[in-house]
């Protein structure tokens, strides 16, 4: 079967960033970017089904401008066998970014449609289950295990309060959380070998897909800092600060 | 027009979110009916009903919502949504699943997690990883969103809603609930603690999380969280993490033990009232966050703690 992975391009989860003067927008100039964490869980897992024997064929696809190309080179390099660049400078939401991979999907008719659970630049864990609902496909969201047979995968996913196990029809759409597996170092050989491996770019318009831009960012600000704190140099004293806040502790 | 709230609950109580759900939604100054959609839904829809501020609750009822599936959710929702004009819910596992899949069948955006409601349409909500607060606004006919639960008081009790029963369509075959295995605790809900003694890394092993810590939670009726190092390495379960990926906590008062303070960590907690950092570095970044930071060997500083207590 044929496994489609959204991956998105982040500013690196070591770094954090600065909010511009005028407050227009994160300042990200120059900053080291990456595969959004949740979307290497993805593709390792992609991976490891093909492996199994599973997955016969796995696509690696980005929605952006140009510069997205070196997570698709990183994402061939882990062993994505193609990949595909959305091409565009348009800054999508959730919504806009599911309707692009739903005619992404129809043209490439995967089995298995894989996506990171949440970017970590927007935060806003939406794109998999919005792709699942216009395909009018089943979900499966931060899975943390994926077992396959037939055209069935059932799916452990982590809730709050423990886990849950679903069990859904293929083709579906399956969201990573960082427990489903610990993805594979890139080498420098590989890097090399992924250069060979076929690497397609689409315009977006000419996918045909109609894109509203109904959500603005209006600013952006650094959230207040919280006041200094103090430093205590035993078990006393800060037991005797902690009395000091009413009805914390006995 | 309306305001929808989508409830939680375990099938006998609904989750406190949900009266913190209640109060965001009078932001829009339109009457407020709450969702319950249970396989017994009597008992759940008079704990609805007694929220201030909520008019109506609806009721759908049927056996397949024992463990109802984001998609047999999504297609009861969907045909309600032409009386709303907002559909609302608590952050949580449960709504961040369902309601973007209601979003996109409503053809609208989702915001998640909002902080706090600016206007009708605006929100301010949290981005890379809570370092930056972003102000956004949504034109969209139907405004869909998830609110930070701790941000907004609980409404009070007392009130008497009329209730009204809901259609429920047949659930899609295409998705099967399997099991579910919930990590029993005496212990309050993490999520909704008065009190948090998260460990880290420094832990060690899964038997220094029993004999370390819980005795310091125990006599702080305190929940227990951990960082994903501790999580990851077995020490504590998985839904016990506090962060970008687990649970958002606001507790009164934060216990950090031997945690280093990453800024994915962070954004779970730092909205604690009054957060305490034990570690032996004394160039943690946790001690940045910290209101009381304690530089010690944490497995001589819990035990002094939980002794003096
Ligand atoms: C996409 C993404 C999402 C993530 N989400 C989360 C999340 O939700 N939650 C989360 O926690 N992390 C998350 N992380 C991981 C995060 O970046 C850190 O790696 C993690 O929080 C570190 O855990 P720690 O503080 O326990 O371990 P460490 O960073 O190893 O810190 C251990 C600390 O213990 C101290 N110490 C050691 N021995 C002792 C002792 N005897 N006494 C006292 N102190 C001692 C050390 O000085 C150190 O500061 C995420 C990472 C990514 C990439
Ligand atoms: N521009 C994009 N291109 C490809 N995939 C994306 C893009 N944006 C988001 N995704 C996918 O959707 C997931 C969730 O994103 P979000 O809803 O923005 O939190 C990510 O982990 C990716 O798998």
């Amino acid at each position: 079967m044929k496994a489609l992975v959204a991956i998105k391009r982040v500013v690196d989860y070591n770094i954090q960033v600065r909010v511009k003067a005028d407050g227009s927008d994160v300042d990200i100039d120059g900053v080291k970017m990456g595969v959004n964490p949740f979307d290497e869980n993805a593709i390792e897992e992609a991976i490891r089904l093909k492996e199994k024997g599973i997955v016969t064929e796995i696509v690696a696809v980005t929605i952006g401008n140009a510069a997205n190309q070196d997570i698709l080179r990183h994402a061939l390099a882990m062993g994505a066998d193609r990949a595909m660049l959305v091409e565009t400078q348009d800054t999508l939401h959730s919504l806009g970014v599911a309707k692009v991979l739903k005619a992404v999907v129809e043209r490439e008719q995967p089995t298995l449609i894989l996506l990171g659970k949440q970017a970590i630049d927007d935060d806003a864990g939406q794109t998999g289950q919005m792709l699942a609902a216009l395909l009018k496909l089943p979900q499966a969201t931060y899975a943390s295990q994926i077992s396959i047979e037939g055209n069935q995968a059932t799916v452990v996913r982590e809730i709050d309060g423990g886990t849950q196990t679903l069990s859904v029809s293929l083709p579906a759409v399956i969201t990573a959380d960082l427990r489903l597996n610990e993805p594979r170092y890139v080498k420098l050989p590989n890097l090399m070998m992924a250069r060979k491996k076929p690497l397609e770019n689409v315009a977006l318009d000419t996918l045909g897909v109609a894109l509203s831009h109904n959500v603005k960012q209006l600013k952006v600000a650094t959230p207040p800092a919280r006041p200094a704190g103090v430093m205590v140099k035993d078990v006393n004293e800060l037991l005797s600060k902690l009395r000091t806040h009413e009805g914390i502790i006995a | 027009m309306r305001t929808l709230i989508i409830a939680e609950h375990d099938g006998q109580h609904l989750n406190e979110q949900v009266a913190r759900a209640v109060t965001a939604a009078q932001a829009w100054q339109q009457p407020v009916d709450v969702l319950i959609a249970a396989a017994q839904a009597d008992a759940l829809a008079a704990q609805a009903a007694s929220l201030q501020g909520v008019s109506n609750v609806l009721i759908a009822s049927d056996a397949a919502l024992q463990h109802p599936t984001a998609e047999h959710l999504a297609e009861i929702i969907v045909p309600l949504a032409a009386n709303y004009t907002v559909v609302l819910a608590a952050h949580s596992a449960f709504s961040k699943n369902v309601l973007p899949r209601v979003a996109a069948l409503l053809d609208v955006n989702m915001i998640s997690d909002v902080l706090e409601i600016v206007d009708t349409h605006t929100y301010v909500r949290g981005i890379y990883a809570g370092n930056v607060l972003a102000t956004v606004q949504s034109s969209d006919a139907k405004q869909v969103l998830t609110v930070r639960g701790s941000k907004f008081a609980a409404a009070a009790t007392g009130a008497a809603a009329g209730t009204q029963t809901v259609a429920v369509p047949a659930a899609p075959e295409h998705s099967r609930w399997v099991a579910e295995a919930f990590n029993k605790s005496e212990r309050p809900p993490l999520a909704a603690a008065k009190v948090v003694v998260s460990g880290g890394r420094a832990l060690g092993s899964a038997e220094a999380f029993k004999d370390v810590l819980a005795p310091l939670a125990d006599k702080l009726h305190a929940a227990i969280g951990a960082s994903r190092a501790a999580v990851d390495a077995g020490y504590a379960p998985n839904d016990l993490q506090v962060g970008q990926t687990g649970v958002v906590v606001a507790p009164e008062l934060y216990i950090a033990v031997g945690i280093s303070g990453a800024i994915q960590h962070a954004y779970g907690m730092k909205d604690s009232k009054v957060v305490v950092a034990i570690n032996q570095d004394p160039e943690a970044q946790i001690f940045k966050i910290a209101d009381y930071g304690l530089v010690a060997d944490l497995f001589e500083a819990v035990p002094q703690l939980t002794a003096a207590l």
